[in-house]
């Protein structure tokens, strides 16, 4: 997110208020600190210290997004200190389901909803067929890519972007993007050496 | 964009510094979590009042709070929603014991917020009514949007709800009144001028020397239509008409007419629109029976105005002319 701030606020500036990459670096450094000592094997409490950091330092709508995103993560994780590639796939449809709760988008709207819905998608597919944990984050950090892609002609239907109404398209959603960036960064660190291309 | 501030980082905290060292007799300011909180909070057997919203709108919120209007605003970083656990912490430190009215506008994140936060203060055992107001005619009310935005309205809604509040009225009674203030009242905005955050510097969207955007966000937001600048006859006649056609506003109906600068504009500007105001309403047959002109939710430095037009019964006016002692309105104390 700190490597993304200005490419983010640039994206938020032309269809929203010009925060997002303000916003996002700020909860994200806050949530290094946090991690800074924190125990490593009880998962749900490592979710939820994620999720309420978020919640309490980005703001704006992203803040309970992504802080639900990971509240969610947390419950479904529950006592486990490991996750499998299946228990991958589970928690990470809790949190974007608990995404589309908290925000009420769907599939198109021109919101995080479009990286993340193709992302937990694609993980969940490659899983079912056999695959490993490397290639589903793999494949779910390019379904992210392509789903932001694919918010550019859309005319935005939730948040401030949809003020604009049709002069939301031709436009890349900041909040996809931030999305893809979260899962890129899970692909990196979790997703075996295979490069994921930017 | 030129700035009178120290540190960009540092405008928040600094300027709710500076409203404590100004107004210690109404209001105490935490800053960890931002809150401005009226003096005496909580007010015992009193619904508490709790309002916030991005900064760089003063003096909305903080300037709002005192006897007769708020008991707490949350206060985010510039543009930027307050976030859960702030808008709790206010809660909790303004229940009187006969529960809570969150007033909260229409913006994806403000709305979030406060729904979260209200999760978190029922569970704690606090009864919390949210209202949310979206007055602004400029944006579509469409499935296909967020909704309309929340403006002028806002200011109007706060200082009703307050004056109820402080008559002792029951939770529920207090945010029908919230309610109903936000069904019959009507914004829309312009701007002469983009506005830039203290963090980014520069100014939020381009608008040439020469040109208006009409139906202007108050975070800059891009509104309806960009045109060459107009005479200020024609730019409320713009404003006014769409307001006036949207409720509809008829004949006979009295109004409170709120003309509001953005920020950059001066009152010499606001009074000669409060003038084609007059007349345009006199025209239809409107009656303003009160009206407040200045600068109230503001986009900060931004030139340009708003029109927010409520139509009034006795109860209103009752409620607008009760006691307000606040940093940003105050009468009849």
């Amino acid at each position: 997110m700190a490597e993304h701030k200005d490419r983010l606020t640039e994206l938020d500036a032309a269809i929203g208020d010009a925060d997002h990459g303000t916003n996002m670096d700020r909860g994200m450094r806050a949530v290094v600190a946090k991690l800074e000592g924190t125990e490593e094997g009880d998962l749900a409490r490592l979710f939820k210290t994620v999720g309420m950091t978020l919640v309490a330092t980005v703001g704006g709508a992203a803040g309970p997004l992504y802080g639900t995103l990971f509240l969610r993560m947390a419950t479904a994780v529950g006592e486990r200190s490991e996750l499998d590639a299946e228990g991958w796939a589970t928690v990470l449809e809790a949190g974007v389901g608990g995404v589309q709760d908290r925000g009420k988008a769907v599939a198109g709207d021109k919101t995080m909803v479009d990286a993340l819905l193709p992302a937990a998608a694609a993980f969940r597919a490659t899983v079912d067929r056999g695959g490993s944990g490397a290639e589903a984050w793999h494949r779910a950090a390019v379904a992210a890519r392509a789903g932001v892609k694919a918010t550019i002609p859309m005319v935005a239907r939730k948040g401030r972007a949809s003020y604009l109404g049709e002069r939301s398209a031709g436009h890349q959603d900041p909040g996809a993007t931030s999305s893809y960036l979260l899962v890129e960064c899970g692909a990196e660190v979790l997703g075996s050496t295979q490069a994921v291309s930017r | 964009m030129k700035k009178l501030i120290n540190a960009p980082d540092d405008v928040v905290r600094e300027e709710l510094e500076g409203m404590a060292l100004a107004h210690p007799d109404l209001v105490r300011v935490s800053l960890d979590p931002f809150m401005v909180l009226r003096a005496d909070a909580p007010v015992r057997g009193k619904v508490g009042l709790v309002s916030g919203g991005g900064s760089g709108h003063e003096p909305m919120h903080g300037g709002f709070v005192g006897r007769g209007m708020l008991d707490a605003a949350c206060p985010g970083q510039v543009f930027t929603s307050p976030t859960p656990d702030q808008i709790l912490a206010a809660t909790k430190a303004v229940d009187g014991g006969a529960g809570v009215v969150h007033i909260v506008k229409n913006y994806t994140g403000d709305v979030l917020n406060f729904e979260m936060a209200a999760e978190l203060a029922r569970e704690e055992g606090i009864d919390v009514e949210a209202v949310v107001i979206d007055d602004d005619v400029a944006v579509k009310d469409s499935l296909y949007t967020a909704g309309r935005r929340g403006v002028g309205a806002t200011v109007l809604a706060e200082k009703l709800c307050g004056a109820a509040a402080e008559q002792g009225r029951a939770l529920k009674e207090v945010a029908d009144i919230c309610r109903h203030v936000d069904e019959l009242g009507r914004s829309m905005g312009m701007a002469l001028t983009s506005c830039a955050t203290p963090a980014a510097g520069r100014p939020t969207f381009e608008l040439g020397d020469d040109e208006m955007e009409i139906g202007i966000g108050i975070h800059g937001e891009p509104g309806r239509e960009r045109m060459k600048v107009a005479p200020a006859c024609d730019v409320v006649a713009m404003l006014a008409g769409t307001i006036v056609d949207d409720l509809p506003f008829r004949a006979g109906d009295n109004v409170l007419a709120f003309v509001n600068g953005m920020g950059g504009t001066p009152l010499i500007e606001l009074y000669v629109v409060y003038r084609e105001l007059h007349a345009f309403l006199a025209e239809r047959g409107i009656t303003i029976q009160r009206n407040l002109v200045g600068s109230y939710i503001t986009s900060l430095e931004m030139a340009g105005c708003s029109i927010t037009l409520l139509k009034l019964d006795d109860e209103l006016v009752e409620l607008w002319d009760a006691p307000v002692v606040t940093a940003g309105l105050r009468w009849g104390a």
